[in-house]
């Protein structure tokens, strides 16, 4: 083959693999899921037809979806906000050298790489009813009654905040990163010079460092929220959604309705609720993350 | 204002991890509402010591004052000082105004005086039709003027410069050298500036500090620092080219380029006499540069001769006879290159 033609399919050779997996594992499923969204499509039933917006409008008329559609946004709003607060403060903890601060970011990263699943069967044995660590310990700070102690993930409002918590655990070490590659680009004359025009610490960081990582954190947080509304990891193996649909986000919902229940088309419809509402996250995800610009 | 405050530095010195000392054993002294210039190659520590003084650095030994009174335990902040950077990290996302008003801000001072500061300032320093722009919407030097009016709105007791007409294009850094100079007389606040410049170092400074490696090799006056070099750092350091040096008999004897004439006419039997043989002239607009070897007793050294622009051009591939008057030869010990006394030749 000639060098020039060897050019000409060395590029989208090496793009092909990345684009096979984007369409059958992303594009795909995209565009099954539309259609059957405005099918009848059932598992067990090779039967199709057309049924317009009926699963959308049938699916709002639930309860149970307006639940998880209430505690999709409650999930994931709380969980990204308290990550971004989180993360902020890690990042700037972790910015200047210290003894040990490569270990501590090791640490930090740590639940980001290692599989979630292990992460939150950890957290569900930690969590237990009846085994449970965490009641263990405050029993013995005498912070709860040992005879009674708390049901993490047994009481509506407990498991929420534990599939929350988890979840913000989870998703921390990420946002952390992108927040501290923010703040690295910061020139270090820039808080030299606020610190010499008379600024403490929380006015340099409020008034000069964070509003100048801004488009970072947005990017930060878009992505977190983008990522927590399709995810329901930490829910499935926590609560299962549960106790009776209290911790019920719109994923695992159309999951247990599509998969298990058998309702494609239901199914299809619940996860594509939110389709337009991301788009336009992502939309301003990646106009932001093309102006971000640190100086 | 409190004007005038004198900055003094007694045994300072700065190790950084693993390494010999970036600033060892520095004393200076500023005149009160001196000029006073930190000049040195890169490395030699000028510009550590002056973040020292600022108290972005802390120093591993040594005492720094600040009105007589030592200041190494207080923040930045409470030193009442303004740097100027070499980058000016103006503040990016501010507007102008709200750059030069930041100090003003940080420093709790009432919000009415605000705008009446900021825009004294900004007149200052002819920018004050640019106060609603960002940062990133002015030239170099609107830039670097937005940073000096931000260090002057504070009226602080010091002002600290590191290079801050380094990013200049050469036409505007000698008119900002110029304006620098005018201002800092005017307001009379001491000033430290560091600069590896030597032509700015001259310029501006009523004394300038003489670095390499972390010592001071000389304080003085620019005409000091350049017609008595403490030793032959300074000697060689200073002047564009440096000073001509020699060595008989174990010592070194220097002049300036500009001091060499011709051997023509009446000329004081101390003079040194040289043959130089001219192997290229440069011809600089101002002036000429003559550069070549010598014969006799010093063949093969070569040294540069600076004629006037209006003298006739020395010939290439001949011999000219100079010589030096014996008052502009300078003299080193060959092992240490400290400045000795005059020695016969």
């Amino acid at each position: 083959m000639s060098a020039a033609r060897q050019r000409k399919w060395l590029g989208p050779a090496m793009v092909a693999p990345a684009v096979v997996y984007m369409a059958a594992l992303v594009a795909l499923p995209v565009l099954m899921a539309l259609f059957y969204s405005v099918s009848d499509a059932r598992v067990g039933s090779d039967e199709i037809h057309f049924a317009g917006l009926r699963n959308f409008s049938g699916a709002l008329a639930t309860p149970a979806f307006r639940t998880a559609l209430r505690n999709s946004l409650l999930f994931t709003l709380v969980s990204q906000i308290l990550v971004i607060a989180g993360a902020t403060g890690l990042a700037l903890a972790l910015k200047d050298a210290f003894r040990g601060r490569g270990l501590i970011r090791l640490l930090i990263l740590l639940p980001w790489v290692a599989p979630i699943s292990l992460g939150a069967i950890g957290w569900k044995w930690l969590l237990d009813s009846l085994y449970s660590v965490v009641n263990w310990g405050l029993a013995y700070a005498h912070l709860v009654d040992p005879t009674n102690p708390p049901m993490w993930l047994g009481e509506p409002k407990l498991a929420m905040l534990s599939v929350v918590l988890v979840h913000t655990w989870r998703t921390l070490p990420f946002a952390t990163v992108i927040l501290l590659a923010g703040l690295t680009s910061i020139p270090r004359d820039i808080p030299e010079a606020a610190a010499v025009d008379g600024a403490g610490f929380w006015r340099t960081h409020f008034t000069i460092t964070l509003p100048m990582i801004r488009p970072i954190v947005l990017v930060a947080f878009l992505f977190g929220v983008v990522f927590t509304f399709t995810d329901m990891t930490a829910v499935y193996i926590l609560t299962r959604g549960g106790p009776a649909d209290a911790t019920q986000v719109l994923p695992s919902l159309a999951f247990f309705t599509g998969i298990l229940g058998g309702d494609l088309s239901g199914g299809a419809a619940i996860s594509l609720f939110l389709f337009p509402l991301l788009l336009v996250g992502a939309i301003v995800l990646l106009r932001i993350a093309r102006r971000a610009e640190v100086t | 204002m409190e004007k005038g405050v004198p900055v003094a530095t007694r045994a300072l010195t700065k190790r950084f991890a693993a390494g010999s000392n970036a600033v060892d054993g520095v004393d200076i002294a500023s005149g009160d509402g001196e000029f006073l210039v930190l000049l040195g190659p890169s490395g030699s520590g000028k510009t550590t010591v002056l973040r020292m003084i600022a108290g972005l650095e802390e120093p591993t030994s040594g005492e720094i004052l600040i009105g007589g009174k030592t200041v190494n335990d207080l923040s930045p902040r409470e030193r009442g000082i303004a740097m100027v950077f070499q980058s000016y990290a103006l503040y990016p996302h501010l507007s102008v105004y709200e750059n030069i008003a930041f100090p003003l801000k940080a420093q709790g001072v009432a919000k009415a005086e605000h705008r009446g500061r900021v825009e004294r300032a900004a007149a200052t320093f002819g920018i004050g039709k640019l106060l609603a722009r960002k940062p990133r919407e002015l030239s170099g030097g609107e830039r670097q003027r937005v940073a000096l009016a931000r260090a002057l709105v504070r009226e602080p007791r010091v002002f600290l410069f590191d290079e801050p007409l380094s990013n200049l294009d050469a036409k505007l850094r000698s008119s900002a050298r110029e304006e620098l100079q005018k201002f800092q007389k005017e307001i009379g606040t001491t000033a430290i500036y560091v600069t590896h410049d030597q032509v700015e170092a001259m310029a501006l400074g009523d004394r300038i500090v003489i670095m390499d490696h972390g010592k001071v090799r000389q304080i003085g006056t620019p005409v000091e620092v350049y017609d008595d070099p403490a030793d032959t750092f300074v000697a060689t350091f200073l002047g564009s080219p440096p000073m001509n040096l020699l060595e008989r008999g174990g010592t070194l004897f220097g002049f300036r380029p500009e001091h060499l004439r011709p051997a023509d006419g009446a000329a004081p039997s101390t003079a040194a006499r040289f043959d130089f043989h001219c192997e290229l002239v440069e011809y600089l607009g101002s002036e000429q540069l003559a550069f070549g070897t010598l014969g006799g007793r010093w063949a093969g050294k070569e040294i540069v001769w600076r004629l006037p622009a209006y003298a006739a051009p020395p010939k290439s591939n001949a011999t000219h006879a100079l010589l030096v008057e014996e008052r502009h030869l300078r003299y080193f010990d060959a092992a240490t290159g400290r400045r000795t006394e005059r020695r016969a030749l």
